[in-house]
C-alpha cells in the first residue's frame, strides 16, 4: 500500500551574538573549560534576575522579516516549568503565545521543483546547560554538567506540517541555514550543535486523510542524516502499517552507524509545562520603527540573489546557487564585481566557485576584492594565462598584492607574439627528437606535452591555446 | 553612653559621628554586646558579622576623622549612612555571608555575590551587622515558619513579631540596630512594622532592585526598610532605591531628593493642613480587634484636627485580593522555588535512588510545611486546565483591584490611611494549625501589593499594651509624600504617653528582670 508522509520540523539554532541571553556571559568558546562561563543568572542561584538580551531579540525580528512573518506589537516572555539537571531554574525561559515571528515561509527548490515550506512560527529562548555522562576510574557512573551552555540564545523554528519526503526536510534545512547566514542571524553549524533538527513524521493512506500517530525522531547532525532518517522513518512505519501494525507514539533518534532509528523514549502522557508569563520580565513592545529599522537592514536574501545572477547575469541556475550558498562566496563575487562593472559575470562567477572556494578555508583572510577583479579582468583579457593567475591568487591570500603592478613588474604578462612563440618552439621541437617521433607515429599526446615544454620555456606565461595551433601548424609543415 | 547609642537613629548616629562625640566602633559595641545579651531570648539574628563589622567601622571612623580635620565641607560630603548599622533579612544576598532565606533547602549556602541592594549599602557606608529571621521563603506572617529559631515580639515574649521579615523589625524594635532591610511581597514589611511598634515601608514596585533577593513571588516582591522613625526609613530607602540594569522590573523614575530631608517637627505637622485622606470602609473588617480599630480612629481624627480633610471611600475590589493573592503568590513562587532542586548548592538529597527519587527527597525534606504547601497551590492553579480559571482570572483581578485605586488617585488623595494589621501581634502557635486565619492576618496590607503601590506603616499607639501601626497607600512614587505625612503623625503624636514607652519585654531580654 502507498502512504503518504505527513512530516514537520522543528529546529533550534544558537543565534550568534557576544553574550548570553539573559545575562551578560560570553558565549562559550570551543576549548572554554567546563563552566567558566557563568554567572549568577545562567546557574540559576538564588535571587539572579534575568536581562533580555535585544540584539538576540533583533536577530530573531530579523529572520521574521526574512521570512515574511508578522511580528507582533507587544510580546512577553513565559515560563516553560520542568525538572531536569540541565535546566538550572526548574524553568526555561521562552515565548509561548506571542513569538516574535509567526505565519513566514521559506522557498525550497527540490529535484522535483520549486516550492516552499510555510513557517508556523519562530521564537526565542534559552539554551540548557550540557549534560557528558561518564564512567570514573573506579568505574562508577557519573553525570556531568557544564553550564557554559545554560542561557545561549536559542531561536526556535517550527515548520507546518507541509513536508511530504525527506528530501524537501533537507532542502529546507540547508536553505534555512543559508538564510541564517546571509542576514548574520546565526552560524548554525550542525556538526557542533548550533544547529538541532527535529523531525515529526507520520503517515496516512491519502493526502485527504487524517493524520496518523507521529514519531519525533532526534540526533540528525548533518543535512545527510536528516534525509537518510526521514527516508528511513518512512519506510519503518509503512512496513510496521502494511503488516497491520499501528504505530507508537514516540520519540526515536538517528544512529548514524547503523543508519537505522531506535526508541528514546515511549511518548509518556503529553507534558505539563504549566507556562504562564516570565513575572522577572515586562512585556516588550516592537516599536514599528524599530522594526523598519531591522527590515531596511536586511541584505539581498538567498532566492532573490539566485534568481538576479540567473536573469541579470546570465550564471546558469546551478553556478548561482554555489555562488550563493556560501555567503563568503557571494559577498566576494559582490565586491569585484562593484569594483569592475564591465568584468564577465560568469568568468568571475568560475572564478569564485572554483579557485577562490577550493583555496581558502572558511574563516581566512579574503582577498581584497579589488585586486581579485583585477586578477579576473587580466584573465578576461589575455593578459595573463591560467597558470600565472593561479599562481597570482595563491601568492595574494597571503600577501597582499596590487595585480597591475605585479604583472608589469614582474613581467608576467601572457606571450601571445608568434614570433617570440615560434623561436620558442623550434627549439622544443629540436630539443625532443622522441616527441616528433611520437606524432610522426600517430600519438595526439605528443602535442600535449609539447605544449607544456613550451610553456615550460616560457616560464608560464605563453598563451597555451596559440602554443597548441602554432606547434601543430610546425609539426604539419 | 551605650544605652543612648542602641536608641539612636540613624541621622543622630551621623551627626555625633560627624561631631566626634562617638564613633561607629562605639555604636557597633553597643550593638553586638545588646545582641550577645538579648538574643538568646529575641531570635532575631541568624548571622552576625561581628569581626568584619568592628572592622569596616574602624575605617568609617579614620575616614570621620580625616573629614573633621578638613571641616564642615568634607563632612558633608560623605554619605549619609557611613558608619551607620544596618541588618539584613537573609534573603538578601551579599558575598561571604550565609543566606538561608529562613530554609534548611539554603542550609550552609554562602552568597558568592551581592545583591544590588548589598552593594549600594556598601557603597553608602552602611556596616552590614548581619542577617535576620525570617519565615521560610517569606511564606508566613508570623516568623514562625522559619526553619531556624522562634524571634519573640520584644513587646511581650509570649508572642509574635509578624512576619515575614520579623526578625528585622524585632532587631530594630529591640534596639539591636536603628535599620533594617525587610521584603514584603503581601504585607511582610508593614504588618511585622505594626506588631513591633516601628516604621516598615513598602515602596513602589519598581523602586529597589530585586537582584539578588531570594525571590518569593516576582512581580509581588519588593523591598524596603524599617526604622524608628519616618525620616530614617526614608534615609535607607534614598540608599537602596533606584533603577537597576541587572533587574527588567526596576523602573527609571529618579530617586526622590526629598527622601533625604524630610519635614521635621512643627513644619511636618503643619502640612498635613489641607492634606486629603480617604478612609476605605473595607479596611475595618468584620474580626478586626476593637482596640485596633480606636487607636486607627483616633489617629486618622488627629490627622483630622491638625487640618487633613478625611473622606470615607469605597474599594469594592479589596474583599477579593486574598484570594487572588493566594493564586498569584503561589504560582509564581511554584516557579520560583523550583530551582531548590539539590543539584548544585544547598541541601541534597540525591545520590541513593534516580533522579525522580533525589528531587523528592530533597524537596520534601528540604522544604517546610508552609513552602510546600504554597508550592502545592501554585503547581495545581498553573497545571492544564486550571490555569484560565484561576492564574488567568486572577490576573484579571488584579487589574481591577488596581483600578479601584486609581480612582482614589485621580480624585485627588494624596493617600488612603487604614490599619496595617487588624489585630496586635498574637500568641505562638495562635494561628499555626489553620492557615487561613494566618493569611487573614495579611487582609489590610495585600491589596497594596496587588496593584503595585507604596505602603507604610508607622505607630499609632497601643492596644492592651500591644503596638497598632497606622497604614498609609500612596500613588505611585509618592514615597517621600509619605513619609512626611509619617513624620507630620510622629509630630502630633509626640507627647503620648506610648511614644516614650519602651517595648514592655526589652528589659527581660537580657535576663535582667
Amino acid at each position: 500500500m502507498s502512504w503518504e508522509a505527513v512530516i514537520g520540523i522543528e529546529i533550534h539554532v544558537q543565534l550568534r551574538t557576544a553574550t548570553k541571553m539573559f545575562c551578560p556571559c560570553a558565549i562559550p568558546a570551543e576549548g572554554d573549560a567546563p563552566n567558566t562561563r557563568t554567572c549568577p543568572t545562567c546557574l540559576g542561584l538564588p535571587g539572579a534576575l534575568p536581562v533580555p538580551n535585544r540584539t538576540a531579540i533583533e536577530k530573531v525580528l530579523a529572520v521574521g522579516a526574512a521570512i515574511g512573518a508578522k511580528s507582533p506589537a507587544t510580546t512577553r516572555w513565559d515560563r516553560k516549568n520542568y525538572f531536569y539537571p540541565d535546566l538550572p531554574k526548574g524553568y526555561q525561559i521562552s515565548q509561548l503565545d506571542l513569538p516574535l515571528a509567526e505565519h513566514g515561509s521559506i522557498p525550497v527548490t527540490t529535484s522535483a521543483g520549486a516550492g516552499s515550506v510555510r513557517i508556523r512560527r519562530a521564537h526565542l529562548e534559552e539554551d540548557t546547560a550540557r549534560l557528558r555522562h561518564e564512567k570514573g576510574a573506579d568505574g562508577t557512573r557519573a553525570s556531568l554538567i557544564d553550564y557554559n551552555r545554560s542561557g545561549v540564545a536559542l531561536l526556535e523554528i517550527v515548520t507546518e506540517p507541509d513536508i511530504r519526503d525527506g528530501e524537501t526536510a533537507r532542502r529546507y534545512a540547508e536553505e534555512l541555514r543559508l538564510l541564517l547566514r546571509t542576514i548574520g542571524a546565526a552560524d548554525a553549524e550542525m556538526e557542533n550543535g548550533q544547529m538541532r533538527v527535529e523531525a515529526n513524521i507520520s503517515l496516512r493512506p491519502s493526502s485527504d486523510a487524517p493524520f496518523g500517530l507521529r514519531v519525533e525522531v532526534k540526533n540528525m547532525n548533518s543535512f545527510r542524516s536528516v534525509e537518510r532518517a526521514i527516508a528511513y522513518e518512512m519506510a519503518r512505519q509503512a512496513e510496521v502499517l502494511d503488516a497491520g501494525g499501528s504505530i507508537t507514539q514516540e520519540t526515536r533518534g538517528w544512529d548514524e552507524g547503523s543508519e537505522t532509528t531506535y526508541t528514546m523514549r515511549a511518548k509518556e502522557d503529553s507534558h505539563d509545562y504549566r507556562y504562564f508569563p516570565e513575572p522577572d520580565l515586562p512585556p516588550l513592545d516592537i516599536d514599528p520603527a524599530w522594526l523598519a529599522a531591522i527590515v531596511a537592514g536586511l541584505p539581498e536574501l538567498p532566492g532573490t540573489r539566485r534568481a538576479r545572477y540567473v536573469s541579470e547575469l546570465g550564471l546558469t541556475e546551478y553556478d548561482a546557487s554555489v555562488l550563493v550558498a556560501e555567503p563568503r562566496a557571494a559577498a566576494l563575487f559582490e565586491a569585484a564585481r562593484a569594483a569592475q562593472k564591465e568584468l564577465d559575470a560568469k568568468l568571475l562567477a568560475n572564478w569564485v566557485s572554483g579557485e577562490y572556494l577550493r583555496v581558502t578555508k572558511e574563516g581566512a583572510a579574503d582577498p581584497d576584492p579589488v585586486q581579485f577583479a583585477a586578477l579576473v579582468a587580466a584573465v578576461a583579457s589575455k593578459e595573463i594565462n591560467g597558470t600565472t593567475a593561479k599562481a597570482l591568487f595563491a601568492e595574494m591570500i597571503t600577501t597582499p598584492l596590487n595585480i597591475r603592478e605585479v604583472i608589469a613588474s614582474r613581467g608576467l604578462g601572457q606571450i601571445s607574439d608568434t614570433g617570440a612563440l615560434e623561436k620558442i618552439i623550434a627549439d622544443v621541437i629540436a630539443a625532443n627528437p622522441q616527441a616528433i617521433a611520437d606524432w610522426k607515429a600517430g600519438k595526439q599526446q605528443a602535442v600535449s606535452f609539447l605544449v607544456g615544454q613550451a610553456m615550460k620555456a616560457s616560464k608560464g606565461r605563453g598563451d597555451a591555446a596559440l602554443l597548441g595551433e602554432l606547434i601543430r601548424a610546425a609539426l604539419d609543415r | 553612653m551605650s544605652a543612648d547609642l542602641r536608641r539612636a537613629t540613624a541621622a543622630q548616629l551621623r551627626a555625633g559621628y560627624c561631631s566626634g562625640e562617638f564613633t561607629p566602633v562605639e555604636a557597633v559595641d553597643a550593638l553586638l554586646v545588646a545582641i550577645q545579651r538579648e538574643d538568646t531570648a529575641l531570635g532575631a539574628w541568624l548571622h552576625l558579622r561581628g569581626d568584619e563589622v568592628r572592622r569596616e567601622a574602624a575605617a568609617a571612623e579614620v575616614t570621620y576623622a580625616a573629614a573633621r580635620a578638613s571641616g564642615a565641607a568634607a563632612l558633608d560630603a560623605l554619605p549619609p549612612l557611613l558608619g551607620v548599622p544596618v541588618a539584613l533579612k537573609d534573603l538578601v544576598n551579599m558575598i561571604g555571608t550565609p543566606t538561608t532565606a529562613g530554609s534548611k533547602i539554603l542550609e550552609g549556602y554562602v552568597s558568592p555575590y551581592d545583591a544590588t541592594i548589598a552593594a549600594k549599602l556598601k557603597a553608602a557606608g552602611a556596616l552590614i551587622l548581619g542577617k535576620t529571621n525570617m519565615d521560610e521563603f517569606a511564606m508566613g506572617s508570623s516568623t514562625e515558619f522559619s526553619a531556624y529559631k522562634r524571634t519573640v515580639n520584644p513587646w511581650d515574649r509570649e508572642r509574635v513579631p509578624g512576619g515575614s521579615s520579623g526578625g528585622s523589625a524585632s532587631a530594630v524594635a529591640a534596639l539591636h540596630a536603628p535599620l533594617s532591610i525587610g521584603s514584603d511581597t503581601g504585607g511582610s514589611i508593614r504588618q511585622p512594622a505594626s506588631l513591633t511598634g516601628i516604621t516598615g515601608m513598602k515602596p513602589t514596585y519598581g523602586r529597589v532592585s530585586r537582584y539578588g533577593i531570594v525571590a518569593f513571588a516576582s512581580s509581588l516582591d519588593q523591598i524596603g526598610p524599617f526604622a524608628r522613625s519616618a525620616q530614617d526609613v526614608a534615609l535607607l530607602l534614598h540608599a537602596i532605591a533606584g533603577s537597576d540594569p541587572r533587574d527588567a522590573t526596576s523602573s527609571v523614575t529618579p530617586v526622590d531628593a526629598a527622601l533625604l530631608k524630610l519635614p521635621q517637627g512643627d513644619q511636618a505637622a503643619s502640612a498635613l493642613k489641607g492634606k486629603r485622606f480617604a478612609l476605605p470602609k473595607e479596611y475595618f473588617v468584620a474580626g478586626m480587634e476593637p482596640g485596633v480599630e480606636a487607636a486607627v480612629r483616633a489617629a486618622v481624627a488627629a490627622l483630622q484636627s491638625a487640618g487633613a480633610v478625611i473622606d470615607e471611600v469605597s474599594l469594592p475590589t479589596t474583599e477579593h485580593a486574598l484570594a487572588t493573592y493566594y493564586i498569584v503568590a503561589p504560582a509564581e513562587a511554584s516557579a520560583n522555588l523550583a530551582r531548590y532542586d539539590g543539584i548544585r548548592y544547598g541541601a541534597s538529597k540525591h545520590g541513593g535512588g534516580d533522579l525522580l527519587d533525589g528531587y523528592l527527597a530533597t524537596r520534601g525534606r528540604g522544604f517546610g510545611p508552609e513552602v510546600r504547601r504554597r508550592i502545592m497551590l501554585g503547581t495545581y492553579a498553573l497545571s492544564a486546565g486550571f490555569y484560565d480559571a484561576y492564574y488567568l482570572k486572577a490576573q484579571k483581578v488584579r487589574t481591577l483591584i488596581a483600578r479601584d485605586f486609581d480612582r482614589i488617585w485621580a480624585a485627588g488623595y494624596d493617600a488612603i490611611v487604614a490599619p496595617a494589621s487588624p489585630s496586635v501581634a498574637w500568641k505562638f502557635g495562635a494561628k499555626m494549625s489553620d492557615p487561613v486565619a494566618m493569611y487573614l492576618a495579611d487582609a489590610c496590607t495585600i491589596p497594596t501589593n496587588m496593584a503595585g503601590l507604596p505602603g507604610l506603616s508607622t505607630p499609632c499607639g497601643l492596644s492592651e499594651g500591644l503596638p497598632v501601626g497606622l497604614q498609609l497607600i500612596g500613588a505611585p512614587w509618592s514615597e517621600a509624600g509619605l513619609l512626611s505625612i509619617a513624620a507630620g503623625y510622629e509630630a502630633l503624636s509626640a507627647n503620648a504617653s506610648w511614644r516614650d514607652q519602651d517595648p514592655t519585654d526589652l528589659a527581660a531580654l537580657g535576663g535582667a528582670a
